[in-house]
């Protein structure tokens, strides 16, 4: 082979993997992305029951019931409006009613949020920014969230 | 006192990068010995005065000086020794403050090391050390500065986030710095030879040690963060795809390429211009992993509460420095003399493959982390990207590469023999498909993926050991023979096979893991036991005790195989009352290469309490496995032809004297 098709093999070669690997890509950005919302879009966005997506906002007050077996129900809400999450497991340690809070999971039909996951940051100052970003968008933002200590662990890992 | 002199050491340490700038360039523009040489002792002086500014902040830690703001925010008079010191690092400015002192660090390495590189050529590397080094005692001067004094100094400091109290993160940090910033030296010497529009071999066996001790520690610390998350986050989580994470992935990958490359430049002369572009691209990486983190704009547990002013002026080093030297490498690649021939099918060829494959996995990653960032800034939509996604692509991207491994070390240069190749590495694939097999029996549910994984991993161990007994002849010689030959062996065919394994011993731990992990979660009363495969777990009770800065609530539970105790476990809750905040320590027995793992959740007033009992088949594996390789690593990096710092240039024969290679 001459330099120049051996050099063609190696870019047909690349370009294939490549390839692929942009297939890859788009399919999994088709199938494995959650999107993040809150609970006052959630009708305005018509979110179809079973789709998994990030829901964010503050735990209501008083709404957290503990139930048998570790199953535990509150709600999450962003000043405008409620929705009720369900989950069963161990709440993290962070996890406090009137804090934010991100869960993970999808909406039954009757409207009730089915958490797989539950998020609360490490920090008692920390919001997760998403659901800040959101508060601020709708006007509940209170200062005193906004005293976040300037502690900043320069690891990998959350 | 102290915290003046170690501000105004920075401010000198940023003078003597600034004349490291240009006065070398000059040098050697005009061919100037004595110009160049200014870089040596300006690399190292601007090394001593850093230390002395990082050691400075460590005494104001360890005096806990409350009147500096640094001090203040981040420590606790009561807080253990160990802990002050290494909560040095622990925030943001201190962080930096390490990066910086690790960069001088390697540049004083690159000028005591390097006296036998061509003067010129370490003139143009240490002026590029030093731009880098600029741009960062710039930025921790004007936005990060370690040293701010506090008007009315507080009595008690406000201590450090408790997630960070733990030997753990003494090590990863140092660690992962030492990789990043390590890559800075490839860089360096990718820059220096487009400026000099010179390179050839001997310039890839200078690169190689560097970039290999950069990868050894960039190994390691991504290892201890990932094992860090795992005992002290509490859900047994060991890798989370979290943007972080990949920070430090996307330069271990381009790193590992670069490893890879500059071997075929060194032995082979080729792919010079593509090894230039992925020590430009490994570097970068590193600086892409310090913005992410550093400058805010993800959602992490590392970036909270960042003054804005922070993000941009990283940003601004990270355009000048990525788009500066790519530009620089478009306009001057084509200045580098193509190098040697090679058939598709040969040693050369199956790293290119490796290199390929690496950098498109990388750019996967590299897509699954900027993509949410992109979309929130262009639409405002926010989506969460996360182990699925790199499931899907990642994961597809790895396996040929797996499957590849064995098969590099025995091709030869130039033109391979893959037929060859896949005879001798029958053995292996014999043993691989029994494996399968016999998973397959024994697996009861669990992924169809899982064994075909196993098989996978058992291939690529056995590829290491078959690339290594073909070279000694293992049993085709006398045994005394392969002793000799192995003994022959040069260290960096030891290090690679090492390296090899540990990915297969990486993998095997991975799939055993997700797959096998046993989970029981579950309120639990007093004397209630908790079932887990052929282990059990019984509850014995509650015991409070006061720690330095904590209160500890500790549970005890007894462990038994098959009815007989075989020890005791001992999770706990601690509550830091400084920050009001409480953390879960694991307790961790580990069985051979298994674990159980025990976290607990809330305790009830009812003394009952909630726990995660895990049993982790086979998991330190996990960490095994990227030990292994940095082990390899330090084999090849202790082979003579590759010594830090290069070997001397071999000395005519004829004067008498046996030389000593190194």
């Amino acid at each position: 082979m001459t330099r120049k098709q051996r050099r063609l093999t190696m870019i047909a070669g690349a370009l294939a993997v490549l390839a692929v690997a942009a297939a890859l890509v788009l399919n999994a950005m088709r199938s494995s992305i959650m999107f993040f919302t809150t609970p006052g879009k959630i009708a305005e966005q018509r979110i179809a029951p079973g789709t998994k997506f990030r829901l964010g906002g503050l735990v209501e007050q008083g709404s957290l019931v503990r139930g048998e077996q570790l199953k535990v129900r509150f709600e999450v809400t962003d000043g405008n409006a409620k929705v009720p999450v369900a989950y069963q497991g161990i709440l993290p340690d962070l996890f406090r009613e009137g804090q934010g809070v991100i869960s993970e999971g999808s909406l039954d039909t009757s409207g009730v949020f089915h958490a797989d996951t539950v998020l609360a940051k490490h920090d008692e100052t920390y919001m997760p920014k998403a659901v800040a970003d959101e508060l601020k968008k709708e006007g509940h933002w209170k200062d005193d969230y906004g005293k976040t200590s300037s502690a900043e662990p320069a690891g990998v890992a959350k | 006192m102290i915290a003046e002199a170690g501000h105004y050491a920075l401010v000198l340490a940023l003078g003597l990068a600034l004349i490291q700038s240009f006065v070398p360039l000059i040098g050697a523009r005009v061919n100037d010995p004595a110009l160049m040489n200014v870089s040596r002792s300006t690399a190292i002086v601007q090394f001593a005065f850093v230390l002395m500014s990082f050691l400075a902040l460590i005494a104001l830690h360890v005096i806990s000086d409350f009147s500096v703001a640094n001090v203040y925010e981040n420590s606790h008079s009561l807080k253990p020794l160990i802990y002050k010191i290494t909560g040095v690092w622990g925030n943001h400015e201190g962080s930096m403050l390490l990066w910086v002192f690790i960069l001088a660090l390697f540049g004083a390495l690159v000028a005591i090391f390097g006296v036998n590189l061509p003067l010129s050529l370490r003139a143009h590397v240490l002026a590029v050390q030093a731009w880098i080094a600029t741009a960062f005692y710039l930025f921790i001067l004007l936005t990060s500065n370690p040293f701010l004094r506090i008007a009315n100094p507080p009595i008690e400091g406000r201590d450090l986030n408790p997630i960070l109290q733990d030997v753990g993160l003494a090590v990863h940090p140092p660690m992962l710095y030492l990789g990043y910033v390590g890559f800075s030296i490839s860089f360096s010497f990718a820059i220096a030879a487009l400026i000099e529009g010179r390179i050839d071999a001997a310039w890839a066996r200078w690169v190689r040690p560097w970039t290999l001790m950069a990868w050894i520690f960039l190994t390691l610390g991504i290892a201890m963060g990932s094992y860090w998350a795992y005992y002290e986050l509490g859900w047994g989580g060991w890798w989370f795809w979290d943007p972080v994470e990949n920070a430090s992935l996307m330069p271990w990958l381009a790193g590992t390429a670069l490893l890879h490359s500059a071997v075929v430049m060194e032995k082979r002369e080729a792919l010079k211009i593509w090894t230039v572009l992925l020590a430009i691209l490994t570097f970068s990486l590193s600086l892409l992993g310090t913005f992410l983190v550093r400058s805010g704009v993800l959602t992490s547990v590392h970036t909270f509460a960042t003054d804005p002013r922070r993000g941009v002026f990283i940003l601004m080093i990270l355009c000048v420095f990525i788009g500066g030297s790519l530009s620089f490498y478009a306009w001057r690649a084509a200045s580098l003399k193509q190098g040697g021939l090679f058939a598709p099918i040969s040693r050369e060829g199956a790293l290119v493959l490796n290199n390929l494959l690496l950098t498109t996995a990388c750019a996967t990653v590299f897509v699954g982390t900027l993509y949410p960032l992109a979309l929130e800034v262009l639409t405002g939509t926010k989506i969460s990207v996360g182990a699925p996604f790199f499931n899907l692509t990642f994961a597809p991207l790895f396996l040929p590469l797996l499957l590849a491994v064995p098969f590099g070390p025995l091709l030869a240069w130039k033109r391979g023999d893959l037929v060859g190749a896949a005879q001798r590495l029958m053995a292996a694939g014999i043993v691989a498909l029994a494996t399968i097999a016999v998973v397959w029996a024994w697996e009861k549910g669990g992924s169809a993926l899982a064994p075909l994984a196993i098989g996978l991993a058992v291939f690529v161990i056995l590829g290491a050991v078959i690339d290594i007994a073909e070279r000694v002849k293992l049993f085709r010689a006398p045994l005394n023979t392969s002793w000799h030959r192995a003994k022959g062996l040069p260290r960096s065919t030891w290090g690679t096979a090492f390296a090899h394994a540990g990915l297969g011993v990486a993998l095997i731990g991975i799939i055993c893991e997700s797959t096998w992990n046993i989970e029981h979660i579950a309120t639990m009363r007093l004397n209630d036991t908790a079932q887990l495969g052929g282990y059990s777990a019984t509850f014995d009770g509650m015991t409070s005790r006061q720690g330095p800065n904590y209160r500890e609530d500790i549970a005890t539970f007894t462990i038994r195989q098959g009815g007989v105790a075989i020890g005791t476990m001992t999770p706990s809750k601690r509550s830091f009352t400084t920050r009001g905040m409480s953390t879960t320590e694991a307790a961790l027995m580990s069985r051979g290469a298994s674990q159980i793992y025990i976290s607990l959740g809330a305790a009830e007033a009812n003394g009952s309490i909630t726990a995660r009992i895990y049993y982790k088949p086979l998991v330190l594996l996990i960490w095994f496995g990227p030990v292994l390789m940095a082990f390899g690593g330090v084999l090849s990096l202790s082979d003579r032809r590759l010594r830090v710092g290069a070997p001397k240039p071999a000395r005519p024969k004829f004067d008498g004297l046996a030389q000593p290679a190194e």
